[in-house]
């Protein structure tokens, strides 16, 4: 089963991917709001605000 | 058993296939996350417990930069080296030391305050492309195709607040088919070669952009070369990126110390994050 969680700005629900790792980014769906996860345990996902992307980010 | 240390700062496709490789060849391996790590003077390295060998993977280029200067402090081995990091980070530098070892490379002038940028550019005629010297995904990059875009750009460049913004990279505009060559060099293997085309209405080929990947066959040429720029930035494991000079042949513009390969894996036959797991057990272990 997938787990949702609750996006902080919008209130809509967030899928995470069962493979998903804590350190991915997930986007909000409704709000494109983007989340870190923070930890991961089972099906309890805590997710926070992502870094934003910096001047000096990719390849 | 060697442990491979997978640094981060944003888990992409990349870390976790290099993670999930090191467990699946039967190695040690975590995965630490750059924002939570503090190193000082008095560090030592059994402080930290990263393994025996640390893959630097931090999308932002001066955390991975700097965090490997104090990993290498503390005598952890890092792929790739600051020195690779350093010349592979900076556009500017990477053109030097390419064009010192004799590597074909597009022509590129510096300049160095926004008169002397107009003034280069003017000479030289247009079109002309202008780069930043730091950052990447294909951002910030401009053709100039008319001397009031250039101005407009340079003007723009000009009220930046970062003083990297003020240190002019322009280049030659390579007539070149709508794609580049992305070859990934681990150690002294070329690995795997792709094209990258541009996306509709964009000129750039970054798969970033919405690029789209192709298997490019391996010539001597291009293995030759791209082997060459690796060694040229001292090594490790970094993609090569070229174009194809209609007139020149294949120049080399840009070697990337933190490679991206989800578009190569997704049409490549080679095991490239094996060939990355591989190498760096063979730096563990020396």
């Amino acid at each position: 089963m997938k787990t949702k969680v609750e996006c902080q700005e919008c209130g809509a629900d967030i899928s995470i991917p069962e493979d998903a790792v804590v350190g991915e980014i997930v986007t909000c769906p409704d709000c494109g709001g983007d989340y870190e996860i923070a930890t991961k345990a089972n099906e309890k996902v805590e997710l926070k605000p992502a870094e934003t992307v910096g001047e000096d980010w990719g390849q | 058993m060697v442990e491979i240390c997978i640094i981060y700062d944003k888990v992409r496709f990349e870390e976790k296939a290099l993670y999930d490789k090191a467990l699946e060849k039967g190695l040690k391996a975590q995965m630490v996350d750059a924002k939570t790590i503090t190193v000082s003077t008095d560090s030592k390295k059994s402080d930290l417990a990263l393994g025996d060998v640390i893959m630097q993977r931090s999308v932002s280029h001066y955390r991975g930069l700097y965090l490997t200067a104090c990993l290498e402090f503390l005598d952890y081995p890092v792929i790739n080296k600051f020195n690779v990091a350093e010349t592979c980070g900076n556009k500017l530098v990477t053109s030097l030391v390419l064009a010192k070892s004799g590597i074909p490379t597009p022509r590129t002038q510096f300049a160095f305050s926004a008169d002397s940028a107009m003034d280069v550019i003017l000479k030289t005629g247009l079109p002309l492309v202008l780069k930043p010297i730091v950052g990447s995904w294909g951002r910030g990059v401009f053709p100039l195709r008319d001397e009031e875009t250039a101005n407009m750009i340079v003007e723009m460049r000009e009220e930046n607040d970062s003083p990297l913004a003020r240190i002019y990279y322009v280049q030659e505009m390579i007539d070149r088919p709508p794609r580049d060559v992305r070859c990934i060099v681990v150690g002294d293997r070329l690995v795997t070669a792709i094209y990258r085309y541009s996306a509709e209405n964009e000129w750039r080929t970054n798969v970033a952009r919405g690029g789209k990947a192709e298997l490019a066959p391996i010539t001597k040429e291009l293995e030759d070369l791209a082997l060459r720029a690796a060694k040229a930035v001292g090594g490790g494991i970094v993609g090569v990126d070229l174009m194809e000079d209609k007139a020149k042949g294949l120049v080399v513009h840009e070697v990337n110390n933190t490679v991206e390969f989800r578009g190569a894996a997704s049409v490549s036959v080679a095991d490239i994050p094996g060939a990355m797991v591989d190498y760096a057990v063979s730096i563990a272990r020396k």
